[in-house]
């Protein structure tokens, strides 16, 4: 490293919150499926296929942000959870019957989203986080099959299995409209990931962000010098959640659509093997793992609709078996040698 | 560094799969079904059948070729069905949108199909409102209450007084029990008790048990299609349930072709309601299932049938636009349309766009050493009851 | 009331051996070597598909093709231990968890692949179809094998590892690995084993579960939620505590289903999440 020796916390905190040249291009680059083809030098054009995986690529932000908000439980506080996919799902519907009962405005809705969902999160918490290990990972998966259950009986409210009916889309900021080329979803989506993505990146680079860290690694210790260990994590988990509801309400936004699949144990299992697939405790191992697995997916299961889950299975078994902190440990690790060599 | 590879390799990857732009002289079709997951098999069953119509009539329609383009939602997944078929209609430029085992899916890609302007065929989803969410799209299926309706009024009139309803806690199970209720009820019959059985988890022992206290002289039961009705025709014997007093009624699923096997004799006598068996007695039937067989070394099902006809919208709907694919000339002549299927007479009606056809009623018997669906009554071109009401009401059949 | 009352226990604690066959695997090798192996119904999987094959295409009895089913998943579980598992025991739970995921999914694209994707129609022999009639309860034969079955395993796990000093090895490793090793024990043989007597009794679960809850391609992951609530209400590494935790998940499932059918789809978890609030390690886990 070329930087000075950090002299103390403070320094080293900042040291770690400074950007990176390749942060900042990786932003950068989320920018350029949105150049049209006809700008580019004519031989390129060809290649130039992202305007038009503008759908895809808005999911995949929603993924992403959904599994950096996993990432701050798992990866930061060591909270395993297989429940998840209850705030997510709280968020898609909380947009969603917004949208049909009350106001269009999807900022608003999106606000909305972000406070039901923290509010679950801080309740639960006071349950959840007193358990630990495989008692933990139950409890999580029963409260949000319960939550998922209950959203079935109240079809009334949630149309049930038939998913709800009757989203209206907003224009953001009353102007842009979602477009079926997806244009306003990506952008919308890419913004509000990279803002709550900041708060993400923020909260981790801060003292609390630390102390944190420090509860995961040995809570005991923490606890002798004086952190409020419980409170902490009470707060990061409702910060966790809130962010969970956001990528959920932007999913009923972007497409209009809102499903009991939202709730259930496949979402909650996907973002956790896609949080492991990219490296846990790395912010960008959540994006990269949502983009890996969301781009296989779908590639894998263009050229084989019927068997792609061989393929995906057999790409999870080669990462944990070559890769052990996940696709972005892998790189990072691939990155150093060459850098020595 | 690390991220530029990641997104270098993600665009490489993505590029390989990059789709040329559609010719002047294709159709293509999207077809959108669940190919992997719980669903896997409906999806399969019709994808077969959609391959034996193109096998059987060419692959060229008024002077185009036609081009499936297959994807996949794994299951009940709104969000992702709506996102391929936008795709579809973006990316690989398709004329038609079809397929649709599920629901929810089939609800979300309606949206598309109004905004887009794409006609649409709805080759298996059974809900009464899916029509009537795009103006472009029509059905060669079936819907829940045509079936489910028609078999309580068709018990009423046999002189079946109190029933006994067990169904799925979900949408469809949900729609069959109130369309059941619904033409019971009007027929005269009283329901003497229903319960909800959970999606998951399927032993059905309990409610059955609950369900004979009741003592009714009819069970209506709805489950969806794979392992529940092989458990619940299994747990009907165990339960000692005299199908000779109790008749045990249900919609196709109940006594698939797969269920009656796992069963043998404990699916005898079991009335069921259906559009299509294999096991229909006409030319056109025998010649489609000899043929079926011959392809994929098994019967077709309802799903074939719903694509096999689904195609035969198509094709002929191309036929009498002589290659237009504009949806609004699409739907146009699909509207009104009649024809001769295996399942029998069909047509859409042209003002919901919706199928009218003959519906069966069955009883499992055993023919040769094989037990089969032997249809004994008939009620000739149902119409979809619910949108029938709608029209009444005078409530709008399409956005 | 009394009918019902003994119907719901009968029915319900036959569902429960089904449920401890099906999970005292994990829930052994879990607390031995904290594998967090979620395979384990992609096991009773090929258990069920062996016997399946073997009845409809080979013409074996259905009591035959119950030892070949535990043969086979204990055979697989065996080679795949060697071949993948054992590299990642110093890992974390989340590497055991994608590589077993992912084992998962590929055995559910493999059985779709194979099997194709219809449920397995399976005959039982006749003499387990019928029913007892007494009174006017009614008993199904199968339920009743399923208990003998179920308690004869119950009763041979428990005596063995009580009694033999396989069974003492075994105790010793899932008390304390370390110790264990120190005091010579050769952990990873017993552990090999253990897993392969595990994986068996899936296997054996997955061929007896068919008759009540049918089979096909997505077993392996729709029943892991089952075997997973079964082993943390039990107890990491307790054979009593699986047992009597699957007769209680199965007891309440059926009482629920009978008695308050609206409740039904709940009641597994809020059963689940209730035990868990008052012991978190499980009725009977250690740690």
């Amino acid at each position: 490293m070329a930087e000075a020796a950090p002299r103390g916390m403070t320094d080293w905190i900042a040291s770690r919150a400074r950007w990176r040249i390749g942060e900042i291009v990786f932003w950068l680059a989320c920018l350029l499926p949105l150049l049209p083809a006809q700008y580019l030098p004519s031989f390129l054009q060809p290649f130039w296929i992202f305007d038009r995986y503008l759908q895809l690529l808005s999911q995949i932000a929603i993924t992403a942000l959904f599994a950096i908000s996993l990432d701050l439980i798992l990866g930061y506080a060591g909270v395993v959870s297989l429940g998840h996919a209850a705030f997510f799902g709280l968020g898609a519907y909380a947009a969603g019957l917004i949208s049909k009962f009350w106001f269009t405005d999807p900022l608003l809705g999106l606000l909305c989203s972000a406070l039901l969902a923290g509010a679950l999160g801080y309740i639960s918490s006071f349950v959840i986080l007193r358990f630990h290990g495989l008692a933990l990972i139950m409890i999580t998966l029963g409260l949000g099959q319960l939550l998922a259950e209950a959203a079935n009986s109240a079809s009334w409210l949630t149309g049930g299995a038939d998913a709800l009916q009757g989203i209206r889309a907003g224009k953001i900021f009353g102007v842009f409209e979602f477009d079926i080329y997806g244009q306003t979803a990506y952008i919308y989506a890419l913004v509000v990931t990279f803002l709550v993505f900041l708060v993400a990146r923020r909260i981790t680079n801060s003292p609390f962000g630390m102390s944190i860290r420090g509860i995961r690694d040995n809570s005991r210790r923490m606890l002798a010098i004086g952190a409020p260990n419980q409170q902490h994590l009470r707060r990061v988990f409702t910060i966790a959640a809130a962010m969970a509801g956001v990528a959920g309400a932007l999913l009923t936004q972007t497409t209009q659509t809102c499903s009991l699949e939202t709730l259930n144990f496949q979402r909650s299992a996907d973002v956790l093997v896609i949080l492991i697939l990219g490296g846990v405790g790395r912010l960008y191992g959540a994006m990269a793992g949502a983009i890996i697995y969301m781009i296989a997916r779908d590639i894998f299961s263009d050229v084989n609709p019927q068997y792609w889950y061989f393929w995906i299975g057999l790409l999870l078994i080669a990462v944990v078996r070559y890769m052990p902190d996940g696709l972005l440990g892998g790189l990072s690790f691939l990155g150093s040698k060459l850098r020595r060599s | 560094m690390r991220l530029w590879t990641t997104t270098i390799i993600a665009g490489v990857v993505a590029g390989a799969l990059a789709s040329p732009a559609a010719a002047q002289q294709e159709v293509r079709i999207g077809v959108i079904l669940s190919y992997s997951g719980q669903f896997a098999d409906p999806a399969k069953q019709m994808d077969n059948a959609i391959q034996l119509y193109i096998k059987q009539n060419g692959d060229t329609v008024a002077g185009k070729k036609i081009v499936l383009i297959r994807k996949d939602t794994g299951g009940i997944a709104p969000d992702l069905a709506k996102r391929l078929a936008q795709e579809l209609v973006v990316r690989d430029r398709v004329d038609i949108l079809a397929g649709f085992a599920l629901t929810p899916n089939a609800l979300a890609v309606g949206d598309v199909s109004h905004q887009a302007k794409k006609f649409m065929v709805v080759m298996n989803a059974a809900t009464s409102i899916i029509t009537t969410k795009s103006a472009f799209m029509a059905r060669t299926s079936v819907t829940t209450p045509m079936l489910n309706q028609t078999l309580g009024t068709w018990a009423a009139k046999q002189g079946i007084k109190k029933a006994y309803t067990m169904v799925s806690d979900f949408g469809p199970g949900h729609d069959g029990e109130g369309a059941f209720h619904a033409g019971f009820k009007a027929g005269g019959g009283e329901i003497v008790g229903a319960v909800r059985t959970p999606v998951a988890n399927p032993d059905f022992a309990p409610f059955l048990q609950r369900a004979k206290d009741a003592n009714p002289d009819a069970m209506y039961i709805w489950v969806p299609g794979g392992a529940q009705p092989a458990a619940v025709g299994k747990a009907i014997v165990e339960r000692n349930i005299d199908k000779s007093k109790v008749t045990i009624m249900g919609q196709d699923e109940l006594v698939g072709e797969n269920a009656i096997k796992s069963m043998n004799e404990a699916a005898v006598g079991i009335v069921s309601v259906s559009n299509y068996d294999f096991n229909l007695n006409n030319d056109l039937n025998r010649k489609f299932v000899e043929a079926y067989n011959k392809e994929f070394g098994r019967n077709p099902d309802i799903f074939s049938m719903g694509a096999y006809d689904g195609m035969h919208l198509i094709y002929e709907a191309l036929k009498k636009t002589n290659g237009n694919t504009d949806a609004a000339a699409l739907i146009g002549a699909a509207k009104g349309f009649s024809w001769q299927s295996p399942r029998g007479p069909m047509s859409i009606d042209p003002d919901t766009r919706d199928v009218v056809q003959n519906i069966y009623i069955r009883r499992v018997q055993k023919v040769g050493d094989k037990f089969v669906n032997v249809e004994f009554d008939t009620v000739p071109a149902v119409k979809d009851p619910v949108k029938e009401q709608m029209k009444k009401d005078g409530k709008p059949l399409q956005p | 009331m009394l009918t019902s009352f003994i119907s719901v226990l009968y029915d319900g604690f036959a569902y429960g051996m089904l449920l401890f066959v099906l999970s005292v695997g994990l829930s052994v090798t879990l607390g031995m070597m904290n594998f967090v192996n979620l395979a384990h119904c992609a096991f009773a999987m090929l258990g069920g598909y062996v016997t399946v094959t073997m009845i409809n295409h080979l013409g074996w009895p259905f009591l035959a093709t119950l030892p070949i089913a535990f043969l086979a998943a204990a055979v697989a579980s065996v080679l795949l231990e060697r071949t993948l598992y054992r590299s990642l025991y110093g890992r974390s739970d989340l590497d055991h968890c994608l590589l077993t995921i992912g084992i998962v999914f590929v055995s559910v694209a493999g059985a779709a692949y194979i099997f194709g994707t219809l449920q397995q129609p399976i005959q039982v022999p006749s003499w387990l179809r019928g029913t007892w009639v007494v009174g006017n309860l009614t008993f199904g034969v199968y339920r009743a094998f399923l208990i003998v079955v179920g308690l004869a395993l119950a009763a041979a796990l428990i005596v063995s590892l009580e009694y033999t000093r396989f069974g003492a090895t075994v105790r010793a490793a899932v008390d304390n690995q370390r110790m264990a090793r120190g005091l010579g024990i050769d952990v990873d043989r017993v552990f090999m084993l253990t897993f392969a007597l595990g994986s068996g009794l899936a296997g054996l679960g997955g061929a007896l579960a068919i008759e009540i809850v049918g089979l096909d391609h997505s077993f392996a992951l729709h029943y892991l939620i089952y075997v997973l609530i079964v082993v943390s209400v039990g107890g990491m590494g307790s054979i009593w505590g699986s047992f009597v935790a699957a007769v209680v998940l199965g007891v309440s499932d059926m009482a629920g289903k009978y008695w308050l059918p609206q409740l039904g789809s709940f009641l597994i978890y809020l059963v689940m999440v209730g035990i868990l609030m008052w012991r978190p390690l499980g009725l009977f886990g250690k740690r």
